[in-house]
């Protein structure tokens, strides 16, 4: 019967049927997929609201409206009669300050890291060796823990002043302490000058190009620019009447006054993740360098242009071209890892979390918060490097 | 355009199929859970814990006295004596031992809903959210325990006043946590709260002067400071301010919905306190079931009456355990003394543990066993 059919069909050039066509078979595959994930979640959907069904508890988040009652010590400003709604953000807040800081501080770090792994001095190619594989090779919670308790710990004792750098600026295990410029209300005045600054900048790096290329006279574009900027600023800085203040801290009964406070919490989760991240992307910016076609380099070193050239205008900017994907997930990696600050008692959102299911309950509740907090950090750091990514593609390769 | 055709009856198709087993679903959806509901209620905890053979119980491994992890690998004290008066009331056996679960205060209830151990007892504080919200039942108060402040003997703080501007550390996710922040508003002085999951970072923490207080439960603080390393200045390089920060009735506690489980555990505690309040020990405990001097003893050790039938409250366990639980730990007096008392290395006095009968009087009040 069949073999009737499958002749039949050849002879006539007709599709196959139903049950043998590709695409209905394909599509059926698919379908029957589907099914089965969405079986699958709904399984485990029923099954939680099951198990809170038998524990007497609701899914709900009015609970979250209640006094916070505990203290948080570092954040944005909060106080424990607020709610724990208030509290969540204070731990969103600091998951945020050390993410956003240890990206930006993981790149440059693993990029230098990076190009020394490739460096012709032996010495500095054996530390950069030494150091990815050592960082490489350890959990990041126990590298953590060491920040903490061997280094940042072991900074003098902060309730007797810590360690003074000639009265301006305090290291201690308590906090340390920079100064830090503050604004006063005229620094709207002077930010109108930064604006025309900048732009007169631009404007005269622009016209030295021009005037560079048609008297052959070298261009000191910065130069022309710096001073450009910087001579409107002044003006602008003498206009306004002092607009911002310099903020010295101060020690004062057992404590800092004055600006710019770095919990040692914060400096040791920060210090942990940008060496641990910086490692990966070191070796991401290594591979990509090997990846850039030799040619490249060697038309480079041709036309004439100095080993820093060769690096700076023709290497790396192909190279980090092919680095973005990779270092992409690093970024990823880092901002879901400052979650590890509970093992040192840094209050971000999973720490903060932790508190408040324990306090108040809604451990599903606080889990579900969780998710979706660090679900739509991943996929914000996604959209921009895909933006990124696309905007250094070349044309022919997009997709 | 034929793909296209197709991905759409593909996706017809899930959602049809989809539907189908929605409807499916919706309308078996009351026997699984109803059946599983009256399985719940039918295996009581006593009972399944009687299946498996052994009682697990959550505990703390870090606070010395309570629950200590010691240098021969054993956890002892307080909190773990309960938990063996537990294992041997389920089965009626001097001899049997409970599995010991160590928890951080962070997961310990989690932990007990998801039914990694039957009983929780780990210095827990009884409130009403934890009550409520939490889905735990608490049993019998077995530690009145107050929240103090430990600091260096060095320091000069005296009282709590003195310590305006300072670190204090705290472990996350306790009473303790909110206390803090309670006593300290209300006599308006700043603090930093550095908070830890464990004792061993809290302590890495204060000997590196990250934080000049310590707050807990004042019983936790004598422990850690009676077992305070010698490196470190040993005990009397630390002191206990007097002050009283709040109110800590320790409890253990069960999963809420099981009022079978929670009368045994309950009535353990009680019985406990009761032997000690009718003068019965683990010296006396086996004359005074063959031949008790009041009939309140034997009710309580279920000793044979006249007519032969002990008495039995219909606990669900066997009338004469209370005989096994007394002989394997002893009454709480023994207990208290054994663990924390002034004898022991923290030289705790009783105190509010002392019983309502004593001179002068404790909290200690159990309910009439008959």
């Amino acid at each position: 019967m069949l073999s009737l059919m499958s002749e039949a069909a050849v002879e006539r050039k007709v599709a196959p049927p139903l049950w043998r066509n590709i695409r209905v078979l394909r599509g059926f595959g698919q379908a029957v997929f589907v099914v089965v994930v969405v079986l699958a979640f709904r399984e485990l959907f029923l099954n939680l609201q099951f198990g809170l069904d038998r524990q007497g508890q609701e899914l709900n988040f009015e609970f979250l409206r209640q006094r916070a009652g505990f203290s948080i010590k570092e954040g944005i400003s909060y106080n424990p009669n607020q709610s724990f709604v208030r509290a969540l953000q204070v731990g969103l807040s600091n998951t945020l300050r050390v993410a956003v800081v240890g990206i930006v501080l993981a790149s440059i770090f693993g990029l230098i890291m990076g190009v020394a792994r490739l460096s012709t001095n032996w010495l500095i190619r054996k530390i950069a060796q030494v150091y990815v594989e050592a960082v490489r090779n350890t959990p990041l919670a126990v590298q953590l823990v060491f920040w903490y308790v061997a280094v940042v710990l072991a900074l003098p004792s902060g309730v007797s002043g810590g360690l003074s750098i000639w009265n301006v600026a305090f290291i201690s295990n308590r906090a340390s302490v920079i100064p830090w410029v503050r604004a006063e209300d005229t620094f709207g005045v002077w930010a109108i000058f930064l604006v025309i600054g900048i732009a007169a900048a631009l404007a005269a790096r622009s016209w030295r190009t021009r005037v560079s290329e048609r008297t052959a006279q070298p261009p000191r574009r910065f130069l022309w620019s710096l001073g450009t900027f910087l001579a409107i600023a002044a003006v602008g800085y003498v206009v306004a009447g002092n607009p911002v203040r310099l903020d010295v801290p101060k020690f004062v009964d057992r404590t800092y006054e004055g600006g710019a406070q770095l919990s040692p919490e914060y400096t040791a989760l920060l210090l942990a993740l940008v060496v641990y991240t910086g490692a990966f992307i070191a070796e991401i910016v290594r591979g990509s360098i090997l990846a850039v076609p030799k040619g490249q380099k060697e038309a480079a070193e041709a036309m004439g242009l100095t080993p820093r050239q060769q690096l700076r205008l023709v290497v790396l900017p192909q190279a980090l071209r092919i680095a973005i994907p990779p270092i992409n997930s690093q970024y990823l990696n880092l901002t879901k890892n400052s979650s590890l600050g509970l093992l040192i008692g840094f209050p971000e959102i999973v720490s903060v979390g932790r508190t408040i299911s324990n306090q108040a309950g809604g451990a599903t509740q606080v889990l579900l918060i969780w998710m979706a907090t660090f679900l739509t950090l991943s996929l914000t750091i996604s959209f921009f490097m895909n933006l990124l990514n696309r905007a250094v593609t070349r044309r022919g390769e997009r997709r | 355009m034929r793909r296209g055709i197709f991905a759409k009856v593909a996706v017809l198709a899930a959602v049809i199929a989809l539907l189908a087993a929605a409807c499916g679903r919706e309308e078996e959806q009351p026997q699984p859970g109803g059946t599983g509901g009256q399985q719940e209620e039918a295996q009581s905890t006593l009972d399944a814990v009687r299946e498996r053979g052994t009682l697990r119980c959550g505990v703390n491994e870090t606070v010395p006295g309570f629950g200590f992890l010691t240098a021969e690998g054993n956890i002892e004290g307080f909190d773990i004596d309960f938990c063996r008066a537990f294992a041997v009331a389920v089965f009626n056996d001097p001899e049997a031992e409970p599995e010991l679960v160590p928890i951080s205060a962070d997961e310990r209830f989690n932990a007990l809903r998801a039914g990694q151990y039957d009983v929780l007892v780990r210095n827990t504080t009884w409130t009403s959210s934890r009550d409520g919200a939490e889905g735990v039942a608490f049993t019998h108060v077995n530690f009145y325990d107050s929240q103090a402040m430990m600091v260096r003997a060095d320091s000069g703080f005296e009282s709590l006043e003195d310590m305006n501007n300072t670190g204090i550390c705290v472990t996350s996710g306790t009473t303790t946590e909110l206390n803090l922040a309670d006593v300290f508003g209300e006599l308006g002085l700043e603090f930093e709260a550095v908070s830890f999951e464990e004792n061993p970072q809290l302590q890495e923490a204060f000997i590196q002067d990250r934080c000049q207080g310590w707050t807990s439960d004042r019983s936790q603080l004598a422990g850690i400071r009676a077992s305070w390393p010698e490196d470190q200045g040993g005990p009397d390089s630390l002191v206990i301010l007097p002050d009283v920060m709040s109110k800590e009735p320790l409890t253990p506690a069960v999963l809420d919905g099981d009022s079978q489980w929670q009368d045994v555990v309950s009535w353990t505690i009680k019985g406990i306190i009761l032997a000690e309040e009718l003068g019965v020990d683990s010296g006396n405990v086996e004359q005074q079931a063959q031949n008790p001097d009041d009939p309140q003893i034997g009710n309580l050790l279920g000793a044979p009456t006249e007519e032969g039938a002990p008495f039995d409250p219909g606990l669900g366990v066997d009338p004469d355990f209370m005989v096994n639980v007394i002989s394997a730990v002893g009454n709480y007096g023994e207990i208290y003394d054994r663990h924390v008392g002034a004898s022991s290395p923290l030289g705790l006095e009783r105190g509010l543990n002392a019983l309502w009968s004593d001179d002068p009087p404790g909290l200690h009040y159990a309910p009439p066993y008959r």
